[in-house]
């Protein structure tokens, strides 16, 4: 499977980075159900690797359950249905372990949510249960790596003892993503990561985002245009469960193709 | 177009628009004044000119202004975030034509009392008529998002500038006649420059308009018509 030529099928409107990328993550006639209620309506959406896509529109439009697709957690609320495919490097999802792929595709959520432990504890949990340590000391390294990637080393080095909870709001969104990153995920998904936070909090995963992509693929959830506009390389617009328009960035917020999205970026949506 | 949820947005906007026009009419009643000037001679008209350049540049500073507070407040995007370039880009040109309705002004000034044959102002009014046939079209295509007026101006500049090609080869052979036209003849090129200057920033906001209301330059849709 030659994944370059397909983003390249796929983005035909893509400038730059977009255009050469490989496709990770692709949703294929995604139809969701909340018991008889649709709210996703063929969605068909390729993600390119290593970049950040963003996913924008008005509440309630989609965007998290669309996004839950990708790592299966729809499958975690009883009444919801999942129709289409959902596929990770061209594999469905659905053929993958649920745990495998929960490692591989990690998920930040919008309100900060470490587990009640130490700082260590927070991180260390994932690679152990993913067995990716043998010993102690290859812990210990997995931890201040994944906290040193998420921008958070520095401020914690001497406190890895004390309680996750007991950090800042931007803090603790750091120690999720060091959490998320700890067990060597492909994908990160973000779920309006910063909407609890303060502007230089939020500069900080801003930057740290514009890091990680060169490893990883991000795909965000966010209600800031502005955030959209600074972090992503591609933009997706959701209006009441379809997906409306995509294209590059730039684009998206310079000169959008269709009037539902000009209209809901610009604050027209009546 | 819908409008924006926020309405004091939607009046900044219209305001903004407002203020472009009125500076464009600042801009071609300069421009008109100084081609009397010209035509007449009339040294206290040409004061008045010079002095008017002021009630310009405070327009280009107020759109500046506006549009400064605009982004802080507004944070434009798409279709608004071009308006605000737009109307920033435009008022520039406009600051520039006044100027060089300014300078038209002073050059008539420096010439002074000196008499020269009616004949050679012939071409220069030529210019002059052009000049502001494409102000004057162009504003109109602003006010009206109008992009194929906008084009048509685009290009109709091509006129001036050969008409400037061809009065500098006129003015030439009038030197090379009698070297006592030398002075007056290089005054009246100057203010032609001028003229072509003026036609160039007409043809700016032409592609700024297109851009406006399109999203992209015109030059590169240009080049797509020409290749295709
Ligand atoms: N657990 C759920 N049970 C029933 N309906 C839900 C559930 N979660 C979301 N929905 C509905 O699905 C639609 C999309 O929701 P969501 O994906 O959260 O949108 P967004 O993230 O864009 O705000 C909404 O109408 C919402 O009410
Ligand atoms: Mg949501």
């Amino acid at each position: 499977m030659t994944d370059t030529q397909k983003c390249k099928e796929y983005f035909p409107d893509a400038t730059g980075g977009a255009s050469g990328c490989a496709v990770k993550l692709h949703g294929r006639d995604v139809n969701v159900f909340y018991d008889d209620k649709q709210v996703l309506f063929d969605v068909n959406l390729a993600i390119g690797e290593k970049m950040v896509t963003a996913l924008i529109g008005p509440s309630g439009c989609g965007k998290s359950t669309f996004l839950r697709c990708f790592n299966r957690m729809n499958e975690t609320i009883s009444s919801c249905r999942v129709a289409g495919r959902v596929e990770l490097d061209g594999f469905n999802v659905r053929d993958i372990d649920v745990v495998e792929l929960r490692a591989r595709v990690g998920m930040v959520f919008q309100k900060p949510n470490p587990f009640p432990k130490s700082i260590y504890e927070n991180v260390a949990y994932g690679p152990r249960i993913h067995g990716l340590a043998g010993t102690s000391a290859e812990l210990d390294d997995i931890v201040t790596s994944s906290l040193e990637r998420a921008g958070l080393l520095e401020e914690v080095h001497n406190r890895m003892n004390e309680l996750g909870t007991g950090l800042s709001g931007g803090q603790q969104q750091r120690l999720c993503i060091a959490r998320a990153i700890a067990v060597n995920p492909e994908v990160i998904l973000m779920d309006e990561p910063c909407s609890a936070l303060d502007p230089i909090a939020t500069a900080r995963i801003e930057e740290l985002i514009d890091d990680l992509c060169q490893n990883y693929t991000i795909v965000i959830v966010t209600h800031s245009m502005q955030q959209a506009a600074r972090v992503s390389q591609r933009t997706v617009f959701f209006n009441l469960g379809k997906l409306v328009e995509e294209g590059d960035t730039t684009q998206i917020f310079t000169n959008p193709h269709d009037k539902q999205t000009q209209d809901y970026i610009t604050g027209r949506f009546g | 177009m819908t409008e924006h949820i926020v309405r004091a947005f939607e009046e900044e906007l219209v305001s903004l628009n407002e203020k472009i026009a009125r500076m464009g009419e600042l801009a071609e009643r300069q421009l008109a004044d100084a081609v009397n000037v010209l035509q007449r001679r009339d040294l206290d008209l040409a004061a008045e000119v010079i002095a008017a350049d002021d009630q310009i540049d405070d327009s280009e500073r107020d759109i500046e202004e506006q549009v400064i507070i605009m982004i802080v407040r507004r944070q434009p995007m798409a279709l608004d975030l071009r308006e605000i370039m737009a109307a920033i880009r435009i008022s520039s040109d406009l600051e520039r034509v006044g100027d060089l309705a300014g300078n038209i002004a002073k050059r008539v000034v420096s010439i002074g009392a000196d008499t020269h044959p009616q004949r050679l102002l012939h071409g220069v009014d030529r210019m002059s008529k052009l000049a502001m046939k494409q102000l004057k079209d162009v504003l109109d295509a602003y006010s009206g998002r109008d992009t194929r007026k906008a084009i048509a101006v685009w290009h109709n500049d091509e006129e001036i500038d050969n008409m400037y090609i061809s009065l500098f080869r006129e003015f030439l052979t009038y030197v090379m006649e009698d070297p006592r036209l030398i002075t007056p003849c290089t005054h009246l090129l100057f203010a032609a420059k001028n003229m072509e200057r003026i036609g160039d920033h007409a043809t700016n906001i032409a592609e700024t308009i297109h851009y406006l209301v399109h999203g992209k330059p015109l030059i590169e849709t240009n080049r797509k018509l020409i290749s295709l």
